[in-house]
C-alpha cells in the first residue's frame, strides 16, 4: 500500500492493488479503455461540481438518505444488542445498486460516452442500470446469462419497459460470469462508443475503488446518523457479501476505527462443505479473473466452478479485491450462511418488522440472528437491508412449496 | 536466441513472411491434438498452442468453444505440458508459443510452471490477461530462462503505449489487427500495415498480425504488411466440423498449405 501504512483507507495503490489482489489483468486490447475510465473517475472524484449533482440526484431521484431505523421488534425479540438496519431497500429501484449506477453514468457522461453496458445476474443490476439510462436517454444494453433470463423474467421485463436491451448470453456456463466475460468481449469491440457500467466492487482497477467510493454514501450517512441517534460508534456492522459492494459501501467509512467490528457474510449455500455455494472466502483461494485477482471458487487446475445460492445477487465465483485484502488482514471477519438459515431470518423479518427483506440481506440477518442474543444490550450492531424482497416472492413461494 | 529468434532471421534472410498457426491443446481430444500438431508443423512457422480456461475473456465464441472441448475431455495444465513434451520429442525444431489465461498458470504455480516450460522446450508465453502492468510476477522469470514473454499490441494504443509494451515486449510483436475478440470480421489491410509501419520504426522485434485472419486472401493481404501472421480461429473451426470424418488430417494440412502459398506467393 502506499502512503499512510497506518490506515485501512489509504489502498488501492496507483496500480490498483490492495496489498496483493487488485491490479488490472485485462488483455492487452482493454488497456487503452480502463486507462481513460481511471483518468475520468479521478477527474471527477477531485471535482466538486460532479459530487454536488451526485448528491443532488441522489436525494431526489434515489431518495437518500435512506433512514437508519431502530429495529425494536427484533432488537426485544433477540434480547441482547441493540439492533439497527440502514433502510437501502427504501431506494429507488429497492436496492443500493442504483448508488454505484447513478455515479457511473455521470462519469460515463464526462467521458462523452453515448452507449451503456452491463452484466447481470439476479437483474437488480440490470434495472438499476436500465433505470439511470433512461433517465440519461442513453441506450443500454444488459449482458445476462440465458439461464437467468429464464429465471428472473419479472426483472427482464422491468429492464424492457425502461428501454434497455436484453441479451441473453449462452456462452460457458450461461450464468452471471459469462455475462461478465460477454461484456467485457463487446466492450472490447465497441470501445469508441461504449461505457461499461460493472455491477459491484469488482473488475479492473479502477471499478473496485470507483464503486466503492459512490457506495460508501451508505456509510457515510449511518456515521452521521449514528453521531444523532447515539451521539457515538456502532460497535459492529453486518452486511451480506456477493461481490461486496453493499458491503464495502458500509464498511469503508469506518474501517479506521477500531472499535468498531465487521461482518461480512457470505452466501454459504447448501454449505461450505459442499460444492454448492458462493463462499468465494471461506471456500475458494486466489486467483485471477475479470480483471482481478482476488478469492475465486475454481478446481486444482485454476478452472473456475459455478457458484451456487439462493440469492441470485450473491451468486458471483468471486468477491471485490478489498474484501480479499481485508480478509487476509483479518479487519473485517467474513463468514458464511446457508439457504435455509437465510429463508428463516427471511421470513422471521417480515412478520417481526412488517420488511420483506430481499434474499442477500436475509443472509446478514441471518448473522444478526446468531449473534446478537449474546451480546450486552449497549452493544449497537448496524445492518446493512440492502434490498427489498419483492423480487424474491417467487423463489421463497418455490422452497415453501407455495403455488402462487 | 531461441528457437523463436532463429526462426524469424531465417525467414528475414530468405525473404518470407511466417505462418503462425493457434490451436487448443485437447481439442478434440489431446491424443487427436498431438497430431494436429505434428500436422500443422509441416507448414507452420511456429506453433501456438492454447491452454484452455473456462473464462477465456479475449475470445470469440470458435475458440471460447475449442477451451470447453478440452475441459470436457479433462485437458488440464498439466496434461497441456504433457502434449508439448510428446511433441518435442519428435520435433526439436519448430518454435511452440503457449497462449492463454493466467489463472492456471498461478495455480499451477509459476516457478514451476516456467522451469517445466524451459525444460519441454517452450519458447514463448502469451498471457493474455498479464499486461505490462501486472508481468513482475511472471515475465521477467519467463526472460530469465530464455522464454519469450510476447506482447499484444492493439489498433488502440497510443504513443505512451506503445512505448511502455515496446519497452518490455520479447520474442515477436503480436499485433491484434481487429479491436476486438478472436475470430471476428476481417481487418482493413491499409489501416493495419501503416500502423504496423510505424511500430516497425521502433523496434527491431518482427510484428505478426492476428486477430480475423481467416482465408489464404485475408493472409494475403496482412502478410504484405506485416512479419506473420496468427491463424487460429478458422482452423479450430475446421476442427470442430470434422466430428467423425476421418479427413481432418488431410482437410488442415491443404489449409495450412493454402495460407503458407498465400503469404509466399
Amino acid at each position: 500500500m502506499k502512503t499512510n501504512t497506518n490506515s485501512y483507507r489509504s489502498g488501492p495503490d496507483e496500480n490498483g492493488h490492495f496489498g496483493a489482489y487488485g491490479g488490472r489483468y485485462v488483455a492487452e486490447t482493454l488497456m487503452p479503455l480502463i486507462l481513460d475510465v481511471e483518468k475520468a473517475w479521478h477527474a471527477a472524484r477531485d471535482d466538486d461540481a460532479f459530487w454536488k449533482e451526485f448528491h443532488a440526484l441522489a436525494a431526489d431521484f434515489i431518495g437518500r438518505p435512506s433512514p437508519l431505523y431502530y429495529a425494536k421488534k427484533t432488537t426485544e425479540h433477540l434480547g441482547g444488542a441493540k439492533v439497527y438496519f440502514k433502510r437501502d431497500e427504501l431506494n429507488h429501484t429497492g436496492a443500493h445498486k442504483i448508488n454505484h449506477c447513478l455515479g457511473q453514468i455521470l462519469v460515463a457522461r464526462r467521458m462523452g460516452k453515448t452507449r451503456i453496458i452491463a452484466e447481470t445476474g439476479a437483474g437488480q443490476h440490470g434495472v438499476a442500470t436500465a433505470t439511470v439510462c433512461a433517465l440519461f436517454d442513453l441506450p443500454c444494453t444488459v449482458f445476462m446469462g440465458a439461464e437467468d433470463v429464464e429465471r428472473q423474467k419479472p426483472n427482464v421485463f422491468r429492464m424492457k419497459l425502461l428501454g434497455a436491451e436484453v441479451i441473453p448470453v449462452t456462452s460457458g456456463s450461461s450464468t452471471l460470469k459469462d455475462a461478465m466475460n460477454e461484456a467485457l468481449r463487446y466492450w472490447v469491440a465497441n470501445v469508441h462508443d461504449t461505457y461499461y457500467l460493472i455491477g459491484t466492487v469488482a473488475g479492473p482497477h479502477p471499478y473496485p475503488e470507483m464503486v466503492r467510493d459512490f457506495q460508501s454514501v451508505i456509510g457515510n450517512e449511518l456515521r452521521e446518523q449514528m453521531r444523532q441517534k447515539e451521539g457515538r460508534l456502532p460497535d459492529s456492522l453486518v452486511a451480506c457479501i456477493g461481490g461486496g459492494s453493499n458491503a464495502m459501501g458500509l464498511f469503508h467509512p469506518f474501517l479506521d476505527d477500531s472499535g468498531v467490528k465487521m461482518y461480512g457474510v457470505e452466501a454459504g449455500g447448501h454449505g461450505v462443505m459442499t460444492n454448492k455455494h458462493a463462499a468465494s472466502l471461506s471456500g475458494g483461494k486466489p486467483g485471477v479473473l475479470h480483471g482481478m485477482k482476488s478469492y475465486f471458487l475454481q478446481n486444482d487446475d485454476g478452472q473456475i466452478t459455478e457458484a451456487h445460492s439462493i440469492s441470485a445477487g450473491l451468486d458471483y465465483p468471486g468477491i471485490g479485491p478489498e474484501h480479499a485484502w481485508l480478509y487476509d488482514e483479518k479487519r473485517v471477519e467474513y463468514v458464511s450462511v446457508t439457504d435455509d438459515e437465510a429463508l428463516e431470518a427471511f421470513k422471521l423479518m417480515a412478520k417481526l418488522e412488517g420488511i420483506i427483506p430481499a434474499l442477500e440481506p436475509s443472509h446478514a440477518f441471518a448473522h444478526v440472528i446468531k449473534t446478537a442474543p449474546s451480546l450486552p444490550k449497549d452493544h449497537i450492531m448496524v445492518m446493512n437491508l440492502c434490498g427489498r424482497g419483492d423480487k424474491d416472492i417467487f423463489t421463497v413461494a418455490e422452497k415453501l412449496n407455495v403455488t402462487i | 536466441m531461441n528457437r523463436i529468434d532463429t526462426c524469424f532471421s531465417a525467414l528475414k534472410a530468405a525473404g518470407k513472411k511466417a505462418l503462425v498457426t493457434f490451436t487448443m491443446a485437447g481439442d478434440p481430444d489431446e491424443k487427436t491434438s498431438l497430431e494436429i500438431l505434428h500436422t500443422l508443423a509441416q507448414k507452420a512457422d511456429i506453433l501456438e498452442i492454447g491452454m484452455p480456461f473456462t473464462d477465456p475473456m479475449a475470445d470469440g465464441p470458435v475458440i471460447q468453444a475449442a477451451g470447453l472441448r478440452a475441459l470436457a475431455g479433462g485437458t488440464t495444465l498439466k496434461s497441456t505440458l504433457f502434449i508439448v513434451q510428446q511433441f518435442r520429442s519428435k520435433n526439436k525444431d519448430t518454435p511452440i508459443v503457449l497462449m492463454g489465461y493466467f489463472n492456471p498458470v498461478l495455480q499451477y504455480g509459476v516457478d514451476k510452471f516456467i522451469n517445466d516450460c524451459k525444460e519441454l522446450g517452450v519458447d514463448g508465453l502469451i498471457i493474455v490477461d498479464i499486461p505490462p502492468e501486472e508481468a513482475g510476477e511472471i515475465a521477467p522469470k519467463a526472460q530469465q530462462n530464455n522464454i519469450a514473454f510476447i506482447r499484444l499490441l492493439t489498433p488502440t494504443a497510443d504513443q505512451s503505449r506503445l512505448d511502455k509494451i515496446l519497452g518490455v515486449a520479447s520474442g515477436f510483436l503480436y499485433y491484434v489487427s481487429v479491436a476486438g475478440i478472436t475470430g471476428t470480421a476481417s481487418a482493413d489491410p491499409k489501416v493495419v500495415g501503416a500502423h504496423i509501419a510505424s511500430i516497425k520504426k521502433q523496434t527491431s522485434l518482427p510484428v505478426v498480425a492476428g486477430f480475423g485472419i481467416k482465408t489464404p486472401q485475408d493472409a494475403k493481404a496482412m502478410a504484405a504488411v506485416a512479419d506473420g501472421i496468427v491463424v487460429g480461429s478458422a482452423l479450430v473451426q475446421t476442427i470442430e466440423s470434422a466430428g467423425e470424418k476421418h479427413t481432418l488430417a488431410k482437410d488442415l494440412e491443404e489449409q495450412a498449405a493454402a495460407l503458407l502459398e498465400a503469404i509466399r506467393a
